[in-house]
């Protein structure tokens, strides 16, 4: 029989010890403040004011003035001004910038030609019209900065015209459903509770058995009449409360610094941070009964934590990796709690119509709990 | 009908190349207090844990209580209690606190708890230090709330691994009076120490090395049946004696006390005094003397070491 007297002393023992563990009480609070902090401001994939050369090989009030409209985008702050193409490139290798817009002698006759300008003389062939006024050459080891430098490829010239241009119409119109505004912490702040209790969550129950066995306790502890589920039980429901708190405080301040609502049901919150809380507290105990000392339960922790951050869709869109990493990123009960707190943040999606993340992290749980009740024995062989 | 509640036959324990207990043979009987004797590495711990089920045998038979152990051990689990050699309660827990804990993990009514840890608190001087946490505690303050612990459950046997090591000879002597009132109240108590003192004030003990029983019995029958006569000389130079008496066939031991060398002759040989008057190495004027054997002349005859 199951005793629920002996689970509540585990529990309210394990709540003890945390309470008088000052450093550890304070974390379960300043982690999730000052992480989210950090990454809310810091993180942001809309880059602005990549430092960027020029080369002007015209010197005319048109090329000064395509210099000063592409400075009007803010995407790019021009910091340098080069005599030729090689000094630009050297600059670039150097990191001293990472683009360099080279403007031809000839941008005047490109310009006229340009079908955005629509003159229809001075008469020119297929090849005179099809050519740019001006090249980008980026560094382009840095996919997000290339990224942002390639949206510039289409900029409107409007600006740079005396006259109103013909502007061309667009293969495709975009309607922005849940983030119009393109606001990056839309998808960083949910993302963040998953990895913050990631990373708390698997830290507090890998260390859970492993210091009673470097403090001695286990020894006295198995020769209890405890039962193991009762332990494993016992050692992870008051981090329940705690992954409750840092759930709270990372939203609630989500909400009040970040302005990201959460627009989805707040039972469904609970519900998938319960489940989500539960399976990686259960594979911190499966952790803590493998790890022989704390510092092997830690490196454990962070071989979990890495593609946790990586792999799970916080950083890098799912949809683009390799099939493989997709299965090994199925396998982290981040990447299924990924996917539902944005669902219920962002776009506002319950609980059923995720039945199979539910499915996934009730089971995973589960398994877990067998497997570290089996794994711990009573014994010191 | 017996009433034996150990049982051991034949219990071995290896560890990867070290044979840590080997064909070892016990009887213990209820109400007894049983003690290892042992020097460190003798083997005392590795057979508490097996006797307890925490370790399982590499060959040999355990019945505690009727059960079989390791297979039933948690069916002996609610009869015994254990205390471990490193004090293994909550450093950053209070006394009160480990009390409770202990209480509610071995299922003790809730209404009844208070009172059994309040006795506890009582017999074993800690009133005042309840709300005090267990790590600040003194040593021999820690060994007593350990002992409240493992005997909170009202245990049958009780297992005490080298419960004084880490106390003062005051606190001994206390320690053993509750051990003693203990075994009165009819618990059986297994208990291990290297302590000579110690090991005599128990009913049965058996003596330890490289996890061999060389001896077993009451201290009066190991002795008694030690296979030699204790004789004390007191004389000049001791030292030089002590080195021309060793080599002596029936010399068992020599081994200065002070002002006196206490040697132990083989007892096939009928007058031990005659046969040392008869030595080259002793004058007329040093006095010898037939002393009573201790339990430490049982060890250093049984063992061939000179202490444990």
């Amino acid at each position: 029989m199951t005793s629920w007297l002996r689970i509540k002393a585990i529990f309210f023992k394990e709540l003890i010890q945390l309470k008088r563990d000052r450093m550890t009480f304070g974390m379960i609070v300043m982690i999730p403040l000052i992480q989210l902090l950090l990454f809310g401001y810091a993180i942001n994939t809309n880059i602005r004011h990549i430092p960027v050369g020029v080369v002007d090989m015209s010197q005319t009030g048109i090329s000064r003035l395509l210099i000063q409209t592409v400075q009007a985008t803010q995407v790019v702050d021009v910091q340098h001004y080069f005599q030729n193409e090689e000094q630009a490139q050297a600059a670039i290798a150097r990191a001293d910038i990472r683009a360099v817009l080279f403007i031809p002698q000839d941008i005047s006759q490109r310009l006229a030609r340009h079908p955005s300008v629509g003159l229809g003389t001075p008469a020119s062939t297929d090849e005179e019209t099809a050519r740019p006024i001006a090249q980008w050459i980026d560094d382009g080891s840095d996919t997000i900065v290339a990224g942002a430098i390639k949206g510039l490829k289409g900029m409107p010239l409007v600006e740079l015209l005396n006259k109103p241009a013909n502007r061309s119409v667009p293969t495709f119109e975009i309607t922005l459903l849940f983030n119009p505004e393109q606001r990056t912490v839309v998808n960083i702040v949910p993302g963040l509770v998953g990895i913050i209790l990631t990373m708390t969550m698997i830290m507090f129950t890998s260390a859970a058995i492993v210091r009673e066995r470097e403090r001695g306790n286990m020894e006295m502890l198995i020769t209890t009449p405890v039962r193991p589920i009762e332990l494993m039980l016992g050692k992870i429901i008051p981090y329940i409360f705690i992954g409750s708190i840092q759930v709270s405080i990372i939203l609630g301040l989500g909400y009040t610094l970040f302005n990201v609502p959460v627009n989805g049901g707040l039972w469904d919150l609970a519900g998938a941070t319960f489940l989500f809380i539960t399976a990686s507290l259960t594979l911190g105990l499966v952790i803590s009964t493998i790890a022989k000392n704390q510092l092997q339960s830690m490196q454990m922790t962070v071989f979990i934590l890495m593609p946790s951050i990586l792999l799970s869709g916080f950083m890098f869109p799912y949809e683009g990796m390799p099939e493989a990493a997709q299965y090994i990123a199925e396998a982290l009960p981040a990447t299924h709690f990924m996917r539902m707190i944005r669902g219920i943040v962002a776009r506002e999606v319950d609980l059923f119509a995720m039945s199979y993340d539910v499915y996934w992290l009730a089971l995973f749980t589960l398994a877990g709990l067998v497997v570290a009740s089996l794994r711990f024995m009573k014994r010191l062989d | 009908m017996s009433n034996v509640i150990i049982k051991a036959s034949k219990l071995t324990r290896h560890f990867e190349h070290v044979k840590a207990v080997q064909a070892l043979d016990l009887e213990i009987e209820q109400g007894q207090i049983y003690g290892f004797l042992g020097p460190h590495g003798s083997g005392k711990t590795t057979a508490m844990r097996m006797l307890i089920g925490l370790l399982s045998p590499t060959s040999g038979e355990i019945k505690v209580l009727g059960h079989a152990l390791p297979q039933q051990a948690e069916a002996v689990r609610l009869q015994i209690g254990y205390m471990t050699q490193k004090f293994s309660l909550y450093d950053d827990l209070t006394v009160l606190e480990n009390l409770k804990f202990i209480a509610n993990i071995y299922g003790l009514p809730v209404k009844h708890q208070s009172k059994r840890i309040n006795e506890l608190l009582s017999i074993y001087g800690l009133e005042k230090k309840q709300s005090q946490l267990a790590g600040s505690m003194s040593g021999g303050q820690r060994q007593r709330l350990s002992l409240a612990a493992a005997t909170l459950h009202h245990p049958k046997i009780l297992f005490l691994d080298e419960p004084t090591s880490a106390v003062d000879p005051e606190n001994r002597r206390d320690f053993w009076e509750q051990l003693f009132d203990l075994s009165d109240q009819g618990t059986t108590i297994l208990v291990s120490t290297h302590y000579m003192d110690e090991a005599e004030r128990c009913h049965k003990l058996a003596i330890l090395e490289t996890g061999i029983k060389r001896a077993d019995g009451s201290p009066q029958t190991l002795m008694q049946n030690m296979g030699a006569n204790v004789i004390e000389i007191e004389a000049q130079d001791l030292r030089g004696l002590k080195q021309s008496l060793l080599p002596l066939d029936g010399v068992i031991s020599a081994a200065q006390l002070g002002t006196r060398l206490r040697v132990l002759i083989s007892d096939h040989i009928q007058n031990p005094v005659a046969f040392l008057q008869q030595q080259n190495c002793i004058h007329p004027q040093d006095v010898l003397e037939n002393v009573r054997p201790s339990l430490e002349d049982v060890f250093v005859t049984s063992t061939g070491r000179s202490t444990p």
